[in-house]
């Protein structure tokens, strides 16, 4: 049975991902799972200088899921290539680094910095609702959209993944703009914006006010997100929202995602992924599949 | 660190408010400290969807204890666990308390249910410290001495014990220098209390720990969801993974 698929030239051993910022640097959650048997590892988003991230309260549970308002927090390029990146290198699997910046320059100079050092790909976060400074979201706007992908294809030849932002009234001309200035393939979805108010202190329960909503309470609506996607523009798609079984993997890649990422399910139940990737299997096996690629994009529409 | 099924053996209800459970597993109670918590998955469905956080109150053999109030459902769903159901618990996690210091006598100040962590401590240090342990609450309703040894109590409407706050009641017995030999306070209860232990282990000049609290998503330092400042306004640390225990002095109260 062939669990393989093929994002561009990165072939993948099977289609689960872990999430950018819901893994770690990699290798924290080793105790729970065999980090070797994951399709890749999106690391945490990375800035060129090290970020302290937003104060507390960062994070809240709100109905089948979470706002998180980390303000991306992370040890800069620099330290992530001295002490995580020797670890992550020695796994049998693909590592991909995920990309904050805030300015098309910084992108720009992280991807040179690291295009030297023996990672997979790039997945280039455009979308991260929660840092004030620098209007960082360029996830709403074409043209930068646009200007970051052909700058930061033309320094690397490694594959280039735009992570797109659903907080937009159409995801699909994001995804077309990456497709034109030579993405690899898109990422879909980051977060939604979402709030919560304390009613007993009568304050938002973030102290950024809004946060990014995730988990299983976001899946329809990230479902929806790859659809357009994959009916309006010839690129590959990595699904991402809410995914918390092989089940939930599968309404992605029967819409048409050619690879899943989990995300905050890993922190409820951090050998999840694994028991995806055979939930997978079974599937393929109890359907009669010999391929996983027959399954991916194989809705019926009528 | 583990993730494994753990069965509930026993319950007790100590108080009106307060629930005492006894859960069975080998991998979750080798090597545990004082001071460390386990994160316990309360409902497998999405509701609620995060785990939750709670310090082993005791250990015993192969079982240790959750000691805890009915907030929110979370609680209500481990509370009202049949004996025999299982949950799936992440642990043992954090750093705990730091034996290592030099001190006789090790002095325990718990606000509310921030008494949870010092049942266990007082079966780790029985026999080899002198323990004094000083119990805050509200009204008597909500003071529980489970597990607790050499204890003085103080609430706020003096409805039993010293009728003020528990740092106060400290305070009084370190003007009468009431301990003999070194000192070394282990603190864990609200924000408000902590900042008070902080004030007065500078004005005595003692080593005091605390245990501290945050909102939590994964519990072992994958989401950065859970900082604490630094008092140096440096930057923050995590209190799952650096934490939840430090040292006063390090951190922003
Ligand atoms: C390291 C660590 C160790 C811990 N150890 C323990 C322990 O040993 N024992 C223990 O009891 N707890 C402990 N806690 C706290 C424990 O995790 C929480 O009590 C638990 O998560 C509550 O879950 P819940 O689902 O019942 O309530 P949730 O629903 O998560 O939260 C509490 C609810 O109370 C509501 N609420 C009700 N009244 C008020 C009010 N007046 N003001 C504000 N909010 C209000 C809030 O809106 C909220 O919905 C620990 C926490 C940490 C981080
Ligand atoms: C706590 C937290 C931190 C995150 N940090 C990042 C990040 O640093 N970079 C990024 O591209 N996405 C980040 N994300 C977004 C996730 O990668 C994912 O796109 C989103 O959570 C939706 O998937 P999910 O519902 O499976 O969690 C973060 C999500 C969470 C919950
Ligand atoms: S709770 Fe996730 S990092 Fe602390």
């Amino acid at each position: 049975m062939n669990l393989k698929v093929k994002i561009g030239n990165l072939e993948l051993k099977n289609p689960v991902l872990v999430a950018s910022g819901t893994f770690g640097y990699g290798i924290e959650s080793a105790d729970f799972l065999d980090l070797n048997q994951l399709g890749g590892i999106i690391t945490k988003s990375l800035s060129l200088k090290p970020r302290k991230g937003n104060p507390p309260k960062r994070i809240a549970e709100t109905p089948a899921g979470m706002l998180n308002a980390i303000g991306l927090a992370n040890i800069g390029v620099e330290k992530f290539i001295e002490e995580k990146l020797p670890l992550l290198t020695k796994l049998n699997t693909k590592i991909i680094v995920n990309i904050a910046a805030s300015s098309v320059e910084e992108y720009v100079e992280c991807v040179r910095i690291l295009d030297k050092e023996e990672i997979d790909a790039f997945e280039i976060n455009v979308s991260c609702p929660n840092v004030k400074e620098g209007g960082l979201e360029f996830g709403r706007s074409l043209s930068k959209v646009g200007e970051i992908t052909g700058k930061v294809v033309a320094s690397t030849n490694k594959p280039v993944i735009i992570k797109l932002t659903p907080n937009v009234t159409f995801i699909s001309e994001f995804a077309k703009v990456a497709k034109e200035e030579g993405a690899t393939a898109v990422s879909a979805i980051n977060t939604f914006v979402g709030m919560a108010v304390n009613v007993f202190t009568r304050k938002p329960k973030l102290s950024h006010i809004t946060g990014g909503l995730s988990g299983p309470a976001i899946r329809p609506l990230a479902l929806a997100k790859v659809f357009e996607i994959v009916q309006n523009v010839d690129i590959p798609v990595i699904g991402i929202g809410g995914i918390t079984n092989s089940e939930d993997a599968l309404e992605f890649l029967i819409t048409g995602a050619k690879a899943v990422q989990i995300g905050t399910h890993n922190f409820v139940d951090p050998s999840a992924p694994i028991k995806i990737i055979k939930g997978i299997e079974d599937y393929l096996r109890n359907f009669n599949f010999k391929d996983v690629n027959e399954v991916i994009g194989s809705l019926q529409l009528s | 660190m583990f993730q494994t099924l753990a069965k509930v053996v026993e319950k007790r209800i100590l108080t009106d408010q307060i629930i005492l459970v006894t859960l069975r597993s080998e991998e979750l109670t080798n090597n545990v400290k004082p001071g460390q918590f386990v994160n316990v998955r309360v409902s497998e469905t999405c509701y609620p969807y995060l785990r939750r956080p709670f310090s082993y109150c005791d250990v015993e053999r192969d079982t240790f204890k959750l000691m805890f109030t009915i907030y929110g459902q979370g609680t209500k769903m481990l509370a009202n666990a049949s004996i025999g159901s299982k949950f799936d618990v992440i642990g043992p996690l954090g750093n705990g308390f730091n034996l290592d210091d030099d001190f006789e006598n090790a002095i325990f100040v718990g606000g509310g249910l921030g008494i949870a962590p010092f049942p266990f401590f007082t079966r780790v240090l029985k026999n080899k410290k002198n323990i004094y342990t000083y119990i805050g609450a509200r009204t008597k309703e909500f003071v529980v001495t489970y597990g607790l040894q050499n204890y003085k109590i103080a609430t706020d409407d003096g409805s039993i014990g010293f009728n003020g706050n528990v740092v106060e009641l400290l305070k009084n017995d370190l003007d009468k220098k009431f301990f003999n030999g070194k000192i070394k306070i282990f603190g864990c209860g609200p924000t408000p209390m902590l900042r008070a232990l902080k004030q007065l282990s500078e004005e005595y000049d003692l080593i005091c720990e605390v245990s501290t609290e945050e909102a939590m998503a994964c519990g072992f330092g994958i989401c950065q969801g859970c900082p604490i400042e630094l008092s140096d306004s440096s930057g923050f640390k995590l209190v799952c993974k650096d934490g939840p225990v430090f040292n006063v002095k390090e951190i922003k109260l």
